[in-house]
């Protein structure tokens, strides 16, 4: 049996700035809370394919996992939480630049 | 050290400005980015989590200080005020932006630096033992051959495409410092019967998910054959290692496939071949190489003022204890730098720090320094007079801890706060297991102990060569780290036995410790160290120390 979809962002890294950013319903964003959340299967893989189009903009567009919050989506994974927050060992990144 | 000649200098030039071409044609969207990710890939210039990274070689480990000062400019001009040193002895910076990196290539290139072949299915960076050129025990320098190997191979047109990433380390000393057992081709320097100098070689070692400890295909290698023996090796590989699978594809497996004897057999008949084609070129070029690696003028004087030092000041007298290594000129020491504050990031150094040792290296030093695979910076020559007066420098930078070779001069790679292709982290792990050796006061009791940390399979941080190794792992969902016991990335190398099921991210540190605290009560004498009693005992009381719930119900 397929699995159930799970709600998921489109993220990418920039390409100047090779930072991670996240698609909206109308371009991208540095702030996960502001993200567009995609609930519908044939949705996401349409919004993915958009933003893999944008290739002057965006590097290596791909869904990922989200559980959908009242203060936004929240990653499923540690290794989105990294992705949304920076390096552990310093205050770089998100957590210092958010 | 060798300086770029004219043919070098222009070289360089022209492929950055080559990069900085295909840079601004991926800005304004004329490359894709995957034709630019090779393009980009071959001059150093990852992307990882939350940044691009740029890895610049450091060839054979060796620097002056104006290199130095150029690597601290750089950080603080384009990066974040550090760079990160690797086991591969690169330096990485982890913030560029991708407009910066050609500027950031053109100002390593004004010092003789690149990032050329710092990636991709190439040669790579030769890497050689840290203390070439000092130590006491070494045969010869074995940088002159480390640098003929990365002119021979930088852009060698038939090695652009190898099956595979291809990886040299050479040792100039029978005492292997490079780990050359863990690489591709492994050289260690070694005297024949008639006392004359060559080489060991070792072919098909390799950590990642496939470790292998390499095999020596010829027990000595006379010098003036080196050119070509390497040669025949890589092009014996380049026919028959596997295209078809990329977890397949280097030469340790070839060598695994087919059998020592028989590569032995292909890698002497096309050494046959191609030996004349070199007619004396090599042997040439590398009589100048080794003009330009000629030793600096040692100086004399008496190293009362050192002897004094010791008597009264005590934690110069721990650090001069743990971070020296012998010499061989008369007088003078290695002085080995820790990039491992207890609580910092193994391998980072600020751009003052590094302007700090830039200044010791030129005030004191020769002008040299080295990088050592494992993460530490080295002052090649020093004389011992000069001993106090530097320590008390590297005192105020933050960079005199006393700990090289014990249980926090841990290896740690990236991991997953920058990595990609990370599993787990590593540098947190690191961080508080040195936090915690250093509240517990038994880091000196404990005695040599290599701690390696990896935050996924790819063992860049050598976890399989580490006494104890750690590599972070996802289990379903959920940063989990698996221990092994027993590596050793010496002459004697092995690859470490799994201790058994992973522990939990909280239960890591507490498990390290009573596996440390374990082998303080199993050692025979204080003079055991931890690899000795894991290799007289076996791994069963050190399971029991780390598994003591099953070793109850073993006993039940
Ligand atoms: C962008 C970051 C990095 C990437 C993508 C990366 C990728 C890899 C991969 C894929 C392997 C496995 C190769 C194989 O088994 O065929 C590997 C091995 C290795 N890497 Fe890295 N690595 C990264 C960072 C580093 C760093 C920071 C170091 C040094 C601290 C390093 C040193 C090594 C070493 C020593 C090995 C194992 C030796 C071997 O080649 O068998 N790497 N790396
Ligand atoms: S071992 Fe894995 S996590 Fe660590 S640097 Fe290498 S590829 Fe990244």
């Amino acid at each position: 049996m397929p699995r159930a979809f799970t709600p998921k962002v489109v993220t990418a890294n920039h390409l100047l700035e090779g930072d991670v950013i996240y698609q909206t319903a109308t371009g991208w964003t540095r702030d996960l809370a502001q993200a567009e959340i995609l609930e519908d299967e044939a949705h996401a893989e349409l919004r993915l394919v958009e933003a893999t189009q944008q290739r002057d903009v965006v590097v290596g567009a791909y869904l990922a996992d989200m559980e959908p919050t009242d203060a936004g989506p929240k990653p499923k994974h540690f290794r989105e939480a990294f992705r949304m927050r920076g390096p552990s060992n310093y205050s770089h990144g998100k957590q210092a630049e958010l | 050290m060798y300086h770029y000649n004219d043919f070098d200098t222009a070289f360089l030039a022209e492929r950055n400005a080559q990069f900085r071409a295909q840079v601004e044609r991926r800005i304004d969207g004329s490359l894709t980015e995957d034709e630019f990710k090779p393009l980009r890939l071959m001059n150093g210039l990852y992307l990882q989590l939350h940044a691009y990274m740029l890895r610049v070689a450091i060839p054979y480990g060796t620097l002056n200080s104006a290199q130095m000062r150029k690597l601290a400019e750089i950080a603080e001009r384009w990066d974040k005020g550090y760079g990160h040193f690797t086991t591969r002895q690169n330096i990485q910076y982890n913030w560029p932006k991708l407009r910066d990196v050609p500027d950031m290539l053109d100002a390593l290139a004004e010092v003789g630096l690149h990032a050329i072949q710092t990636s991709g299915n190439t040669i790579r960076n030769v890497t050689a033992d840290h203390f070439a050129g000092a130590a006491a025990d070494e045969v010869e320098d074995p940088r002159p051959v480390a640098e003929l190997l990365r002119q021979w191979s930088t852009d060698h047109p038939e090695f652009q495409f190898l099956p595979r990433k291809f990886k040299i380390a050479v040792s100039g000393s029978e005492v292997d410092r490079a780990v050359t057992k863990a690489h591709d081709i492994g050289l260690r320097m070694v005297r024949n019967d008639a006392g004359e100098p060559g080489f060991e070689v070792i072919v098909g070692g390799g950590l990642g998910r496939t470790p292998m400890i390499g095999k020596i295909i010829t027990p000595f290698l006379p010098k003036a054959d080196l050119l070509p023996y390497i040669e025949a090796i890589v092009s014996v590989y380049n026919l028959l290692g596997r295209r078809d699978n990329k977890y397949k594809a280097r030469i340790k497996i070839t060598v695994h496939e087919n059998g020592i004897e028989r590569i032995r057999e292909l890698v002497e008949e096309r050494f046959t071949a191609i030996k004349e084609q070199f007619a004396g070129f090599d042997q040439k070029l590398l009589s100048k190489l080794e003009t330009s690696f000629a030793p600096p003028a040692f100086k004399t004087g008496n190293t009362k003022g050192f002897e004094a030092a010791r008597l009264t000041n005590p934690a110069f007298a721990s650090w001069s204890d743990t971070n020296l290594s012998a010499h061989k000129a008369d007088g003078y020491a290695i002085v080995s730098i820790s990039l491992k504050a207890h609580g910092a990031t193994p391998g980072d150094a600020t751009a003052d720090q590094m302007r700090v040792m830039a200044d010791l290296a030129e005030t004191y030093g020769h002008d040299e320094l080295r990088i050592s695979h494992e993460q530490n910076v080295i002052l090649p020559h020093v004389h011992k007079s000069d001993l106090p007066a530097i320590y008390a420098a590297l005192r105020d930078a933050g960079l005199a801890t006393a700990n090289i070779g014990l249980v926090s001069d841990i290896i740690a790679c990236p991991g997953m706060d920058y990595c990609a292709l990370a599993t787990a982290r590593s540098i947190p792990i690191a961080q508080e297991i040195a936090e915690r050796f250093d509240e517990l006061k038994l880091e000196h009791d404990i005695g040599p102990l290599k701690i390696k940390i990896s935050g996924c399979i790819n063992a860049c941080g050598h976890h399989h060569v580490g006494h104890i190794g750690i590599l972070g792992l996802d289990r379903a969902g959920v940063e989990n780290y698996q221990i092994t016991l027993g590596g050793d990335g010496s002459e004697d190398a092995a690859i470490g036995e799994r201790a058994g099921p992973g522990f939990s991210a909280d239960e890591i540190i507490p498990a390290i410790e009573r596996l440390v605290l374990g082998y303080l009560d199993l050692r025979d004498s204080a003079d055991e160290t931890f690899l000795q009693a894991y290799r007289r005992l076996g791994a069963a009381p050190f399971k029991a120390v780390l598994y003591p719930d099953q070793a109850k119900q073993n006993a039940a």
